[in-house]
């Protein structure tokens, strides 16, 4: 395992660290690894480091590693982690700092969420809202999962659920400032 | 013929679930000289001590037996209750039959079988005992305090302020100890001088308290009440009632020695105060130092005294004085960690300090006025590594005991370095973090905040670096080896007794633990007691603590003397040794084995055979008799014996056990 300098480390990720922190309204010092969010994360068994382990390389300003780690693209953002922490450290707005400053840096670490991700908001800014037939092939094609979930599709055609039609909102200006505000010009 | 009463106690079902309770009441019936017996859900409560009064009332009852806990735990309790009654408080026996009975017991027929067992015994011994009655013996109300630290003067001061006179003895030339030496407190950041030092004045001005620095106990004799104490007052070559503490023989002495005060950061010189809030504000020669004494010459302080203060010719002086009561507090020291950890340099690296040296460095009133800077090169440093446990927690190298404050101060030095050097890091390398105390947590919470950043891990070297020190460790939250490239490193060094408490312990008789610091009488309900009646302890003399803690000793300690000084005499305990002077024949064996001194061989004028003889006989001082019987056993001719606790009663003790 590589020995990471903490003084060499800060110097070069410092800013970064704490503007992700700043962003996202955490204040990492809050944290004091108790790892009650790790224990009751619903999907901790598929991350490769536990939620606390987020914070902890923060801590440590190792800002690359972050980036590359898969927690972060799998948190489902279902805030039980916030809900139970004692410090009240708003991880899963964390994760969702750390997934853009992910993406802007260029890293793909699980390809499935990250494509959805750029789908789903592209999606809701043209339209106001969300496709779900489109976003559902738009997601087979771009995850090369082709064929995923299709023999769902003449069901739920049926059953009404999904349908040809394309919706927009009324006020698809007034959505789109919402969107501007919020993801601060970035575009996906 | 005896009239014995035998109670026996259940304790809820402390006992009465393992011994069978009505079985060992059946049986005591046909003891012999037993007249009486009953059973009581709690013996000690009021209604069962009413019961037995009304029992000795009503069946005339002339000794007891009470079977129930440790006579540790209520033998005085149910003392005191005979006391109203027809019964002598010493015809009483307790037979243990819960400590030693049924909480070791699991099965309830061999539980019984052993209670009935030490109730016979009881009862046997009780057959033979004999009315005993204390006296009274004579108190001094003065208190001995020894250490003038920060829990020294306290205790000093309480017990001046509730008007009884105090000897304060202190070996330094100063009163203040290390508090004096630190420049905040957490959690709180008062100035650590601003609240030490009026405390310091009011000791050195109190009419009360009678002050001896530079001064060390050296004998003890007697006991509770009357205590003779022999101090040795050192040679200051300074007469203080002339001496008006100008400081103008400081200031014109040529020789320069390492500052103790400042930690070695400084120079002070032969003719010396430490730090110039001393008390008392006058200095004292260091007869090693000086060049009078070591080449004789110079004398220069001497010449340019104004008041003629000086007198080279002084001698130590032994005072002996008279005390009722001690209070001990001797404080602490570090541990000497450069011996130990060749993995932190060895002491070798000048920027690898303790913290007390790093509380001189950040001190307003120390030798760089507060500004932090590394000892090698006068630079600040912009990174500081702080260590926690270099001692503590760590059997193998240093003491298995957590050192208590040093989280603390840790939390407190990392706040100080980050808030005055702009621009700084500060990594804390820590095994736990422990703060329990009003505002601890929060203040460690704060230091967070200011920036600090804490590794939860042991550094496993330090090695210099292009300018700095490397400190390489693992943090186990994340599992990485970490390193930093610290400017400063401190270490947080585990405390240990002072030097002077082994000789101070064995002085007054006072035990250690295997740590060397001085054993409280209970550690939970005897805090500040100590084995020794009339001794007490104060301080990180008892173990390591932070400044409330011992101040709160302190006045604990305090309070206890002040009770002991509200009586008017002291009782004797009756239960000592006495001399069957026909049967001694003046060895001398038991003056060599008492522990308190308390046997001395006299010579007395007999008469044998119509002839006149002079013979050495034992002689027992009943106040310094503690009754431990090692006497009566190192006596050949059985002519020592225990009063309470005679041969003749063990024995038929062993008789009812075994006949």
């Amino acid at each position: 395992m590589d020995i990471v300098n903490l003084s060499v480390s800060r110097a070069k990720n410092n800013e970064a660290t704490e503007a992700v922190a700043a962003k996202a309204g955490v204040n990492l010092k809050d944290c004091y690894q108790c790892g009650k969010c790790s224990a009751g994360c619903p999907v901790s068994h598929a991350m490769d480091i536990m939620p606390r382990e987020v914070i902890r390389l923060l801590h440590l300003r190792c800002w690359e590693e972050v980036l590359e780690a898969k927690t972060p693209w799998l948190c489902a953002s279902c805030v039980t982690c916030v809900t139970r922490c004692p410090r009240d450290v708003n991880l899963p707005s964390l994760m969702e700092e750390v997934r853009r400053a992910s993406k802007a840096a260029g890293k793909r670490p699980v390809k499935g969420p990250s494509v959805f991700d750029t789908l789903f908001l592209k999606g809701v800014y043209q339209n106001g809202r969300s496709n779900e037939l489109y976003m559902m092939m738009k997601y087979n094609l771009f995850s090369g999962h082709l064929m995923q979930d299709a023999l769902s599709a003449p069901h739920l055609l049926f059953k009404g659920m999904i349908g040809f039609k394309i919706h927009k909102v009324k006020d698809l200006p007034d959505v789109r400032a919402i969107m501007d505000r919020c993801l601060g010009g970035e575009l996906p | 013929m005896s009239r014995t009463g035998v109670f026996v106690c259940h304790c809820g079902t402390n006992i009465a679930a393992t011994v069978d309770v009505d079985k060992v009441a059946e049986a005591a019936k046909d003891f012999p000289g037993v007249v009486f017996v009953e059973q009581n859900k709690y013996m000690c409560s009021e209604p069962g001590q009413q019961a037995v009064k009304q029992a000795i009332e009503e069946h005339g009852l002339d000794r007891i037996v009470i079977a129930s806990c440790s006579p540790r735990m209520h033998e005085l309790t149910f003392r005191k209750m005979l006391t109203d009654t027809s019964v002598n408080p010493y015809m009483l026996e307790i037979a243990n039959i819960r400590e030693q009975c049924s909480w070791v017991h699991k099965d309830k027929g061999e539980g019984t079988d052993k209670a009935i067992d030490l109730a016979r015994m009881a009862a046997a011994k009780v057959d033979r005992n004999t009315p005993l009655y204390t006296s009274e013996i004579p108190l001094t109300k003065r208190a001995l305090v020894i250490g003038a630290g920060i829990a020294g003067i306290q205790a000093a001061l309480d017990i001046a302020d509730a008007g009884y006179p105090v000897t304060l003895v202190e070996k330094e030339p100063s009163i203040g100890g290390r508090m004096i030496m630190l420049d905040k407190t957490f959690p709180t950041m008062d100035c650590s001088a601003c609240i030490c030092s009026p405390k310091m004045n009011e000791a050195g001005a109190h009419p009360n308290i009678e002050l001896r620095t530079v001064s060390e106990v050296e004998e003890v004799t007697g006991y509770i009440g009357n205590f003779t104490v022999t101090i040795r007052q050192k040679a200051k070559y300074i007469d203080y009632d002339k001496c008006t503490g100008c400081g103008l023989c400081e200031v014109k002495c040529p020789s320069k020695v390492t500052s103790e005060f400042d930690r070695g950061l400084t120079q002070r010189r032969a003719v010396y105060k430490p730090f110039p809030q001393a008390v008392p504000s006058k200095p004292v020669i260091d007869a090693t130092n000086c060049r009078k004494f070591t080449e004789d010459r110079c004398g220069v302080c001497q010449k340019i005294c104004t008041v003629d203060a000086i007198d080279f010719e002084e001698q130590d002086k032994l005072v002996k004085q008279e005390f009722g009561a001690v209070v001990v507090a001797t404080g602490y020291d570090l541990i000497d960690w450069g011996k130990l950890y060749g993995e932190y340099g060895g002491g070798a690296y000048p920027d690898v300090i303790d913290a007390l040296t790093f509380e001189r460095l950040v001190n307003a009133s120390g030798p760089t006025e507060g500004h932090i800077v590394r000892p090698s090169d006068g630079k600040e440093p912009k990174s500081c590594v702080m260590i926690k446990c270099v001692g503590s927690r760590d059997p193998h190298k240093g003491k298995a005991y957590c050192s208590r404050a040093c989280c603390m101060y840790g939390a407190k030095h990392a706040h100080q370095f980050l808030e005055k050097i702009e621009g700084s890091e500060c990594y804390v390398f820590y095994m736990d973090v422990r703060t329990p105390g009003k505002g601890y947590d929060e203040f460690y919470m704060k230091t967070l905040e200011d920036g600090a950043t804490y590794i939860r891990g042991r550094v496993a070297k330090i090695y210099p670096e292009n300018g700095h020190y490397v400190c390489v460790g693992e943090d186990t939250l994340s599992g990485k080896i970490v390193k930093v490239n610290a400017d400063l490193v401190v270490l947080d060094t585990a405390m240990v007794p002072q030097e002077s408490a082994g000789e101070i312990g064995r002085l007054f008789g006072v035990s250690r633990d295997q740590d060397g610091w001085l054993n409280e009488a209970h550690p939970k309900l005897r805090p500040v007691e100590t084995n020794t009646a009339g001794v007490y302890l104060a301080g990180t003399a008892q173990g390591p603590k932070d400044i409330p803690d011992s101040v709160a000793q302190a006045s604990a300690a305090a309070s206890k003397v002040i009770g002991l000084f509200n009586h008017k005499a002291l009782e004797s305990n009756p239960m000592i040794s006495f001399v069957n002077e026909v049967n001694c024949r003046g060895c001398g064996d038991c003056v060599g084995v008492c522990p308190y001194g308390a046997i001395t061989l006299e010579t007395v004028e007999r008469r044998e055979n119509s002839v006149k003889v002079m013979r050495d006989i034992a002689n027992i001082n009943s106040g310094l008799c503690q009754g431990c019987g090692a006497c009566t056993s190192a006596c050949y001719s059985s002519a020592l014996d225990l009063k309470g606790f005679t041969n003749e009663q063990i024995l038929q003790e062993v008789d009812a056990l075994c006949l």
